[in-house]
């Protein structure tokens, strides 16, 4: 039904594709695709439409980029990243998404495959009937409406104070798990309903919970790697969430709010509903920032909630204690959010609204948004793959400021959600990988099906690019063993 | 009531044209799409509780963009589907006004074939429109 043609690019080098501000009139900046060739001969063309009515946004600054697992989305295309002046640009809602704090979560173990193979099916059934995960299923915490509001304003914290968690959890979670402009005087009572059962939920979707396997021969930093607390051989925790329905509901209010504004008040003029914008600095722009700071801690408090269960359900198959079994957390990164970053516009300092949507921060070596912990060396980045492909743990460097500091999130599909059921049967798919050594538990075989390895792009290739382009470097791949898909 | 699935339309998400021969049909198909997309075997919802509320707007893409908002909102915040649809919507004075009485019941996974949650009804190619003596919509689906 699409009638898009494929645009002209400028080669800027391997890694790197331009489309001119010339390609349409309405652009304020280029667009610069992040890929391969090969990734990029593979782009559904929806992603260049998409991203070039993002290069449309007033205060968008230098670039409307788009990274290697970019593919078409709603509004923004996933793997869309903008940076907006914060004096004069807009923020908008669909740049981040209604899964607002949508990220991931590593947690390391002392456990070798060889302890945990024996029980993995035990594992996984302990995991499965702990972290409830698919739809209608309620949440780990039972809360009311005033713990809601705490909890959204104060983030994981809140969880830890509650005993959800270690407190050194705080400084492996990106903002310490809190954005501190949130403020629950801007959310709604529907917000709250739709939240309040959820703490502690995984979704469905492309939401899992997977353990994971280190091989040696996937290490290519082992300095790092050892430094982080990897090692070959070892089992690691991974898991992919956001902010649930409350996030949802967030976005949904504010974009139909900046939609009453945006031309009557504003004289905004957009290609795309979903793209609807407020000035950052108008009292909308900052009630929806204030809003998204509560998603975006209610993301961070989802996952450190299941960290706790993920901890608690380990003790009970393996006898031990979270802390002997050394379950520490490696990181938690956001791929779904807006930040008030500082960076660098051609040799001036500039305060920007960076709108990262399936995209995550890839901060350098001594950038103060890295904790301390990390700081010498980049903040750990996790791009999480498919459930048979694996998944990687890499780096932000320095030379990712050529990008707001800014990598990729996932693998990126390659194959809808109808296409990849008609190719696959969840049942089917479930005994493949079971063959190959992945044992799956998923709340629903159509959901499992729509989110087999094929309908993604190849992760390694992906990786290498964000690798090769210097957005962030690899430390470690990790191939799944067990998975449990909301 | 007639709706249908687009493929080619998006990527990740899930898209779909539905049709009404007036407004009420176009909101009911549009809702049972909704929920559909959610769960394979849709006629297994009863009619065992119902939730009313009334939404009004100047125009109509709002009017049907705002109810499906409703559907989603009550399947997480109520843990509801729906199956039946009593609606009555009427234009005064240049404003649509809905009614609605929703039948339906609490999610249930061991009956309801679920594939995967809504998250929220988008704007992206978000179209409604009367052509000769039919209503029509597009809409693509956060899931």
């Amino acid at each position: 039904m699409m009638e898009t043609k494929k645009p002209e690019f400028n080669k800027v080098s391997d890694y790197i594709w331009e489309i001119s501000k010339d390609y349409r009139e309405d652009m304020r900046v280029p667009v610069r695709v992040y890929s391969s060739r090969a990734l990029l001969d593979e782009m559904d063309l929806q992603v260049y439409d998409q991203i070039s009515n993002v290069a449309t946004l007033p205060g968008i600054q230098k670039y409307a980029y788009c990274m290697p697992d970019g593919h078409s989305g709603y509004g923004f295309p996933i793997g869309g990243v903008a940076a907006m002046d914060s004096e004069d640009g807009v923020i908008s809602p669909g740049g981040i998404g209604f899964d607002i704090n949508c990220g991931m979560r590593l947690i390391r173990t002392n456990l070798t495959i060889d302890d945990v193979q024996p029980k993995l099916r035990e594992l996984i059934d302990v995991l499965y009937d702990r972290v409830p995960a698919g739809v209608g299923k309620g949440g780990i915490l039972k809360l009311n409406k005033q713990e809601f509001k705490e909890l959204v304003d104060e983030g994981a914290r809140w969880c830890i104070d509650k005993g959800y968690g270690w407190g050194e959890d705080l400084e492996r979670i990106e903002l310490n798990g809190r954005a501190q402009y949130a403020d629950s005087s801007k959310i709604s009572e529907k917000a709250i309903k739709r939240g309040l059962d959820q703490v502690g939920t995984l979704g469905s979707g492309n939401h899992y919970l997977e353990i994971q396997h280190v091989l040696e021969e996937n290490v290519v930093d082992s300095g790092l790697a050892k430094k982080w607390g990897l090692f070959p051989g070892q089992i690691v925790v991974m898991f992919h969430c956001g902010s649930r329905g409350f996030g949802h509901q967030v976005a949904t209010e504010y974009l139909k709010l900046f939609l009453d504004v945006m031309k009557s008040k504003y004289g905004i003029k957009i290609r795309d509903r979903e793209l609807a914008s407020a000035p950052f600095n108008s009292p909308e722009g900052q009630d929806y920032f204030k809003a998204m700071g509560c998603a975006v801690n209610m993301g961070f408090a989802n996952r450190q909630t299941i960290l706790h269960r993920i901890r608690n359900s380990f003790e009970k198959v393996f006898g031990q204690s979270a802390e002997d079994m050394e379950m520490h957390q490696v990181y938690d990164i956001s791929h779904n959010r807006a930040s008030l970053e500082e960076h660098e516009v051609d040799g001036e300092k500039k305060k920007l609204i960076v709108h990262r949507k399936g995209a995550t921060a890839s901060f350098g070596p001594g950038r103060k948004e890295v904790p301390e912990l990390y700081r010498d060396d980049g903040q750990p980045v996790i791009i999480g793959g498919s459930m048979e492909t694996g998944s990687w743990l890499l780096a932000g460097t320095e030379d990712a400021k050529q990008t707001w500091y800014t990598t990729a999130h996932g693998s990126g599909r390659t194959m809808s959600r109808t296409q990849a059921k008609k190719k696959y049967r969840g049942e089917k798919l479930q005994k493949r990988l079971e063959e190959q050594g992945i044992y799956i538990k998923a709340t629903s075989y159509a959901g499992l099906a729509e989110e087999a390895g094929g309908a993604y792009k190849p992760i390694d290739e992906v990786v290498e690019t964000t690798h090769q382009a210097g957005l962030s470097k690899k430390v470690a791949k990790m191939k799944p063993i067990g998975n449990i898909k909301g | 009531m007639p709706y249908s699935f687009v493929e080619g339309a998006t990527m990740a998400d899930v898209a779909f044209e539905a049709t009404g021969k007036n407004l009420e049909e176009l909101f009911e198909s549009a809702g049972k799409a909704v929920t559909k997309s959610m769960i394979e075997n849709i006629e297994s919802i009863e009619e065992e509780t119902s939730v009313e509320f009334s939404l009004n707007h100047g125009s109509v893409d709002r009017l049907l963009h705002d109810f499906l908002d409703e559907l989603v909102y009550y399947k997480d915040a109520e843990n509801l589907f729906f199956s039946g649809y009593m609606l009555k919507i009427r234009k005064e004075e240049g404003k649509y006004y809905l009614e609605a009485m929703l039948k339906g019941e609490k999610i249930n996974p061991d009956k309801h074939e679920l594939v995967v949650n809504v998250k929220a009804v988008s704007w992206h190619k978000y179209e409604v429109k009367k052509k000769e003596d039919a209503w029509k919509a597009f809409v693509i689906l956060d899931v």
